[in-house]
């Protein structure tokens, strides 16, 4: 178990940092609202921030082994439910069931 | 457009109808935030039990939950620390997973807050849900009090359902695991409906996809940073030259 101090300093960091990148810009980028540059980041970067975060919990997924097969497996129903549906709750349950069952049962090593 | 307020037996239709101030502010916040509520509470009840299986204490999920209030980087943030990272690299994640809320500051209405409190409490709660719904068509109408009215009801929401989770994730045994993969779907679900926002701008995806495959054979250990950093690069880059070529500069 890592040390309590440190683990709260840890989300007083990430709590300073945080609110620093959601309050500062309300001053600092009011001027730039009508930069074509930061407008043309704002309504690209979104999609690809989460392509990016999703990449990244996905990046030791031993692609050629069979313990590949259960978040695969999940991956394949969120999408599925969620183009199907288009309900948020509905496909992040789905999937994470999906994988916890598997990863639990089927596939526990 | 008159409603009675006393109409017996007949429920109020939820017309635009301007609610006067006060306790029905808060209630039409409620509503407001029932959608992002029932999201939040089985990914609030994830986060709470993994962290607990991770072996952190039940009141740092809650510690976390309110003061680092950020959802899906709080995921990450449960194997930074029990990775033990060191904090200059935790700093350096939550910017790069954070920085998205930069731009929120380019739509998000908090001219209409008033209050300078209420002003901080709305830059501080402002999380990816409450962007979404303070920035949408409905929301425009909306006062300051119904504004932080939502993100309070979301904030409060979260913490209270990562503590139960972080107190309940004690009682899951431990041969069920894989709770891990809530993080997964949320980041898929919020992937396509942005990518489905974008309406056809397949580029920019793709450059990401390309961006984080790079940062991984590259630079493994310092993945999410690079990533980032290539796709601001590539994005600038793509703007640069699609906005050259019209001959204005």
């Amino acid at each position: 178990m890592p040390d309590p101090s440190y683990t709260i300093a840890a989300v007083l960091v990430a709590a300073a940092v945080t609110w620093a990148l959601r309050a500062l810009p309300f001053a600092a980028l009011t001027p730039l609202r009508a930069s074509r540059t930061v407008q043309y980041l704002s309504t690209r970067m979104p999609a690809g921030v989460m392509v990016i975060l999703l990449a990244y919990c996905l990046r030791n997924l031993p692609l050629t082994h069979p313990h590949a097969l259960a978040p695969l497996t999940a991956l394949a129903v969120t999408i599925g439910l969620h183009l199907w549906r288009r309900n948020a709750l509905l496909s992040i349950l789905g999937g994470t069931t999906v994988h916890v069952t598997l990863v639990s049962t089927v596939m526990a090593s | 457009m008159r409603t009675s307020p006393a109409a017996v037996g007949n429920r109020p239709r939820s017309a635009p109808v301007p609610l006067p101030p006060g306790r029905s502010e808060a209630r039409a916040a409620f509503k407001d935030s029932a959608g992002a509520i029932l999201g939040f509470v089985p990914l609030g009840l994830a986060f709470g039990a993994l962290a607990a299986q991770s072996g952190l204490e039940w009141w740092w999920a809650g510690l976390s939950a309110a003061l680092a209030f950020g959802g899906s980087f709080e995921f990450l943030l449960i194997g930074l620390v029990t990775a033990a990272v060191p904090l200059a690299a935790i700093a350096l994640s939550t910017f790069m997973v954070n920085v998205r809320h930069v731009f929120y500051a380019l739509s998000f209405p908090l001219q209409r807050i008033t209050g300078r409190l209420g002003k901080t409490y709305a830059a501080f709660a402002l999380c990816d849900e409450a962007y979404a719904l303070a920035t949408a068509n409905q929301a425009r109408s909306w006062t300051s009090r119904r504004i932080l009215w939502l993100q309070l009801y979301l904030h409060l929401c979260w913490t209270t359902s990562a503590i139960t989770g972080a107190l309940l994730g004690s009682l899951i045994p431990n041969g069920v695991t894989g709770l891990d993969f809530a993080l997964t779907a949320m980041f898929t679900v919020l992937a396509l409906d942005a990518i489905r926002d974008m309406r056809g701008d397949l580029p920019s995806p793709a450059l990401a996809l390309i961006s984080a495959a790079a940062a991984r054979l590259l630079f493994p250990a310092q993945m999410l940073p690079a990533a980032f950093a290539l796709f601001t690069a590539t994005l600038l880059a793509r703007h640069y030259f699609t906005t050259r070529k019209p001959s204005h500069a």
